[in-house]
């Protein structure tokens, strides 16, 4: 098992380097001048040289990636020549936004999935069957940023139940920084009017979210509770006599929970996506939205920041998941 | 409460269908593929989710090859005279700020979304098929890099690489058909490879390699014939996808430019006037979330109707 963990690791690292060099390349290929762009419209060309040089800008492509890999290694992530601000700086900034929204759209998605996909296997073939599944491809189909935009209209525009975009009412001041998490920091810091501000803000954008995350989760929860229906355990459980709620909750979801965490990195894939647009429709202030923006303004180290530590959080992501599926399960273990 | 629990009425079919050869079909799956052939009745009857899957991507390919030629006005005709019209006998989805009549941009869209969709797919099962085919029976070094390389492209979220690549070519409808086929070739060769190996080693392989069948014989000849059914209702799922991720990078300004009437860029147009013209924004919404839809249902009934537990072994083998 060790063994399988430092082979994850060690192809973990080269996953890493690939991705450093595949957006390396991609985005000095691009037509732009980022020394312009750093010194402005009124700038000199002289000037814009000198800020080429500086910052390396005008060195061989392979000398400027052996510095950015240098720098990397060192946990320097370059400047930001948007915000003017250290990548990492900014990254630091918006990561824990991007965070609580689909931490919550997780949640959301999964808890809602693990009924709907429970009740359908109960009532296989049947209409409420037939209705989960439909519900589920609806969640994977419906376009994130069209939703978005009708729910917008309606809840915000209609009926005024719940704000347009943002983290927070401009009006309330934030919680103090401490997780990052401003539903968290609110409570922490006994801040309940910001709590809910923060919540109402959250609703939106975590149903959108939620939605593919839920779609992708039913039928998988669905099969694997008709697995663990058909398994001579539940057999066992139901002859001696247990009431359905203990055979269903101890014995089917316990081992149907199983696959489900395998598919935790799809999803996160997918939230990786929806994030994207869902924080462009919203305004919310994460890194979907810095990435989004740094794409259009060719913005290379920002670019690169965000992609790779989206990447590195799959790769963790992914390794976790598979760490803990040995551990659920010691028939991988031991094979 | 009993310990009485309503049972799936079919436990066996979920669980006990993989035999000890499952090149093999047995039971009921067997018997329901041995009537399919050529008839798409048994699929319909399977579920009414089914009928709506084929209904809907019928209608979409219908409305792709005629949606032009039946589209009451010119997409792209300005008549400043008719701005921003809510639905009406005349503009049945209402205009845009330039006066052109969404339900004819609607329609038109269809065609490029359905376009972007199948040169994205064909692009993208072209090579990874090939790469696939290849990558299984060669194997040695040359499956190890290219497995190397698809890891390296699966460890990254699709979609985010799709809109950088697309921003670094440059905003276009082509741009992003490239980008997403970059992004999903590697599911392809993955798909197939495994396909490939667990081919490999069945007897009439070995039978073609002893008589001496090149490797390109048999990859056309054995090999590929085998692996369509699995790829088709791969594609069938991959559709959708397709589609809703060109929308969304078009929505972003990373696709399709004005004044094209693909569905996102239609979408994205009509955002700033969601809250004075809904209907902007909102048909051609309609229309792809319906689209997607209904090529997901059909991709998800296909892959129903063809066990998952059964992958690799559908309908038999072809030798």
């Amino acid at each position: 098992m060790g063994m399988l963990i430092a082979r994850r690791l060690a192809f973990m690292v080269f996953v890493l380097w690939g991705i450093t060099l595949v957006t390396f390349f991609l985005s000095r290929v691009v037509p732009g001048d980022p020394a312009r762009l750093l010194a402005g419209p009124q700038a000199s060309p002289a000037e814009v040289a000198h800020l080429a040089r500086f910052y390396g800008l005008d060195d061989p492509l392979i000398v400027q990636y052996a510095h950015y890999l240098r720098n990397l290694l060192h946990g320097d992530l370059g400047f930001s020549f948007v915000t003017r601000r250290n990548v990492r700086t900014d990254i630091a900034t918006f990561l824990p936004a991007t965070i609580e929204l689909a931490g919550y759209a997780l949640v959301v998605g999964f808890v809602l999935a693990i009924v709907t996909g429970t009740v359908a296997a109960y009532r296989q073939g049947t209409s409420a069957d037939a209705a989960g599944r439909l519900s589920a491809i609806a969640g994977l189909s419906l376009p994130v940023f069209w939703m978005a935009l009708l729910l917008q209209l309606l809840f915000h525009t209609e009926l005024g139940w719940l704000p347009l975009g943002g983290r927070l009412d401009p009006s309330v001041t934030p919680p103090p920084h401490i997780t990052g998490l401003l539903t968290v920091d609110s409570l922490l810091t006994g801040n309940f009017a910001t709590f809910i501000n923060a919540v109402e803000h959250l609703v939106l954008p975590v149903v959108v979210l939620a939605a593919g995350v839920y779609g992708l989760m039913v039928r998988i929860m669905r099969t694997s509770v008709l697995d663990s229906l058909g398994e001579e355990y539940v057999r066992t459980a139901e002859a001696k006599g247990l009431s359905r709620w203990r055979v269903l909750r101890r014995h089917v979801l316990r081992n149907a929970m199983l696959p489900a965490v395998t598919v935790l990195g799809l999803e996160f894939g997918l939230l990786a996506a929806g994030v994207f647009v869902v924080e462009s429709v919203f305004q919310w202030p994460g890194l979907g939205n810095y990435a989004f923006q740094a794409i259009q303004a060719n913005d290379y180290n920002a670019t690169m920041g965000a992609t790779l530590v989206i990447a590195v959080l799959y790769v963790v992501i992914n390794l976790i998941v598979d760490i803990v599926y040995l551990y659920l399960d010691p028939r991988i273990r031991y094979a | 409460m009993t310990g009485q629990m309503p049972r799936p009425p079919d436990p066996v079919r979920m669980t006990g269908e993989v035999t000890a050869d499952p090149g093999r079909l047995t039971g009921a799956a067997a018997s329901r593929w041995r009537r399919a052939p050529g008839t798409v009745e048994p699929f319909l009857a399977e579920s009414r989710l089914n009928v709506a899957g084929v209904v809907i991507v019928a209608l979409v390919l219908l409305l792709a090859v005629f949606g032009p030629a039946i589209a009451p006005q010119n997409p792209d005709q300005i008549n400043l005279f008719a701005v921003l019209q809510p639905p009406s006998v005349h503009h049945w989805f209402g205009t845009d700020n330039l006066g052109r009549d969404l339900f004819s941009r609607v329609l038109v869209g269809t065609r490029i979304s359905v376009e972007v969709a199948v040169i994205i797919l064909s692009l993208s099962v072209l090579f990874g098929t090939a790469l696939g085919i290849v990558s299984g029976l060669a194997g040695g070094l040359a499956d190890e890099i290219v497995m190397r390389v698809t890891d390296l492209f699966l460890a990254f979220p699709g979609f985010i690489l799709a809109a950088a690549i697309a921003a670094t070519l440059g905003p276009s409808l082509q741009h992003t058909v490239l980008a997403l086929a970059v992004v999903f070739w590697p599911w392809y060769t993955r798909l197939i490879r495994g396909q490939v190996l667990s081919l490999r080693e069945r007897e009439f392989i070995l039978a073609a390699r002893v008589a001496r069948a090149g490797t390109i014989w048999i990859a056309t000849r054995h090999v590929a014939r085998n692996v369509l059914s699995i790829l088709v209702v791969q594609v069938s799922l991959d559709v959708g996808y397709a589609i809703l991720a060109t929308s969304s990078l078009s929505f972003l300004g990373l696709g399709a430019q004005p004044p094209s009437p693909e569905w996102g860029a239609i979408i994205a147009e009509g955002r700033g006037y969601i809250q004075t013209a809904w209907w902007w924004s909102t048909f051609a919404g309609i229309a792809l979330a319906l689209t997607v839809l209904g090529f997901n249902l059909l991709g998800d009934g296909l892959r129903d109707w063809i066990d998952p537990r059964l992958r690799g072994s559908i309908g038999g083998l072809q030798e």
